[in-house]
């Protein structure tokens, strides 16, 4: 009972990981209907520049972190300006092999840069945050994965309930044509939902880095690993995307502990390929409102 | 001040995807805080002379090739609608096109997006005034509102952007009478209490004619007749096609169906 609540609460806190990598990937999908294969790169190049500032120019933890999420946000920024805005009006498979290319080239700039080596971060969590329930130790490192989630994904649910940016997001999402008729400056919706795709990569990016240590190889991996995540929660939804994330994290984990660590890879994508053969548009996704 | 000119719309072409000409030399004269109304059946143009003013061509890949439009006096043909809108030019589209995921609220404070600052505390006690139904809705999904709820949420939302010139783009769409006769008094008023200058483009030519001061018949991509709304009215031409009576303005009848299809003076 014990092995298998340790098991649970490891599985949620990596699910919690891929909940809020598959956000940003949703993000992008939700506005420009993009799917970003660059989305694993993005992640890693977050955990490089952490790693960067924080070991390599030492500074202080909470600068490493302001100076990667400003960086990540400019870069989805300049992404979108220099890649994508010259590609708008392109049919959607060029868009997308585009983000192919991308994520070749941001993947070879960092093997050029930090070679296939695995770095790993400083410890800096404090000792505080491992929790001891009776037998079982949760350490900091899942705490801090927890927390950092649940931080997350309240801003952001803040931030698309009320503010006004939040609120023209998910109007150029839901019908682009009317967006525009009412002034709504489309293009920078798109620019910002690359912008807030990119730093919350870099989040994850970071989190994944503390967890295994940091190697462009295996971050990259997480890019792949948040198809089964949306597909399973429905490309459309953000809700979807947490709660894919956790039952994918929770699977995961139990297979791993139970079974084998190498059918931990392989139980994602089974359970992607039985998603796609009985609720092909995933448990939250997108139900048309129809009225006749 | 009354007579000052708002829009002016000088003899433009449109073409869409370079080879399909659809306007054919239109000019249209609105003048401030009135409203004009332009009359035409299927594909006469209407729908695209708005979008020619509003900026929406471009995402249909059309584009004026000839002629100016200019408003306040600046020229804005071939202007991307954030700038156009961003002079006060709103267009409520055909079709209603909510925001269905979005509640109704939601859907009122989008409108504000071409102001500085978004304010719209104020604005939706504005609109909940004209539309007070709205009010009681406020916080249901857009996609589950009834057709005569959506046209209102649809105005009430380019209100929002307190707009010097609304484009209306066929408000009374698919809805019963007596809800048409509703949106039609409200616009009105609005455009009383507001001051805003309305374009209304139409296919019930009698409410249209009725509220509007001024008209314009389209037909094929062109002008073919203007004048004042209550000269319109009483055109034989215009009542005979426009209004579903004889040119006597006697209601039409079957048995006359085999009596000559009167020629249109305009051709």
């Amino acid at each position: 009972m014990d092995f298998f609540l340790q098991l649970l609460i490891q599985g949620l806190s990596i699910g919690c990981l891929y909940a809020i990598a598959a956000l940003g990937f949703v993000m992008i999908f939700k506005s420009s209907s993009i799917l970003n294969f660059a989305h694993g790169e993005l992640l890693a190049i977050g955990a490089y520049i952490f790693l960067v500032i924080s070991v390599w120019l030492n500074l202080p933890i909470y600068l490493a972190f302001i100076v990667t999420f400003v960086g990540s946000f400019f870069l989805g920024f300049v992404i979108e300006r220099l890649f994508l805005r010259p590609m708008i009006g392109e049919a959607l498979i060029e868009v997308i092999m585009l983000t192919v290319g991308l994520a070749a080239m941001f993947k070879g700039l960092l093997l050029f840069i930090f070679s296939g080596n695995t770095y790993v971060y400083p410890n800096f969590l404090p000792a505080g945050l491992t929790i001891k329930i009776g037998n079982i130790t949760v350490s900091s490192v899942y705490t801090a994965t927890f927390l950092a989630t649940i931080i997350f994904l309240i801003v952001f649910g803040l931030f698309f309930k009320y503010s006004s940016q939040g609120i023209y997001m998910r109007s150029v999402a839901d019908s682009q044509t009317a967006a525009l008729s009412l002034g709504v400056n489309v293009r920078r919706v798109f620019a910002l939902s690359w912008a807030i795709a990119s730093l919350v990569c870099a989040m994850s990016g970071i989190v994944l880095g503390i967890l295994n240590g940091i190697n462009v190889h295996d971050l990259s991996k997480m890019g792949l690993k948040v198809f089964p995540v949306v597909i399973l929660g429905g490309l459309e939804s953000i809700l979807g995307a947490i709660i894919g994330g956790l039952i994918i994290g929770v699977i995961e984990t139990l297979v791993s502990g139970y079974f084998s660590t190498s059918l931990r890879d392989v139980v994602a994508y089974v359970i992607l390929v039985i998603i796609l053969m009985i609720k092909p548009y995933g448990l939250f996704g997108l139900v048309e409102i129809e009225r006749v | 001040m009354e007579d000052k000119v708002a829009l002016l719309v000088n003899n433009i072409s449109v073409v869409y995807h370079d080879v399909i000409q659809v306007l054919k030399g239109v000019s249209l004269e609105v003048k401030k805080g009135e409203i004009v109304s332009l009359l035409g059946s299927n594909g006469a143009g209407k729908t695209t002379t708005l979008r020619a003013i509003s900026g929406l061509l471009k995402p249909e890949n059309g584009r004026v090739t000839e002629g100016s439009i200019t408003f306040d006096g600046k020229q804005i043909h071939n202007e991307p609608p954030e700038v156009i809108t961003r002079l006060g030019i709103i267009q409520v589209l055909e079709g209603r096109v909510p925001f269905k995921y979005l509640t109704v609220e939601e859907n009122l404070r989008v409108g504000t997006a071409t102001r500085w600052g978004k304010p719209y505390k104020e604005d939706l006690e504005l609109v909940y005034h004209y539309f007070p139904r709205l009010k009681e809705l406020r916080n249901r999904l857009a996609g589950y509102l009834s057709g005569g709820e959506l046209q209102m949420l649809v105005i009430g939302r380019a209100l929002m952007a307190h707009p010097k010139l609304l484009l209306l783009d066929e408000p009374s769409l698919g809805l019963a009478p007596f809800l048409v006769k509703e949106i039609f008094d409200i616009v009105k008023k609005i455009n009383e209490e507001q001051g805003t200058t309305i374009v209304l483009v139409e296919q019930n030519a009698n409410m249209a004619l009725n509220i509007a001061t001024y008209g314009y018949v389209m037909e094929n991509g062109k002008i073919v007749m203007e004048g004042k709304a209550k000269d319109l009215k009483e055109n034989p031409d215009v009542k005979e096609f426009y209004l579903g009576t004889t040119a006597k303005g006697t209601i039409k009848s079957y048995k006359d169906v085999k009596a000559y299809k009167r020629r249109k003076r305009w051709l």
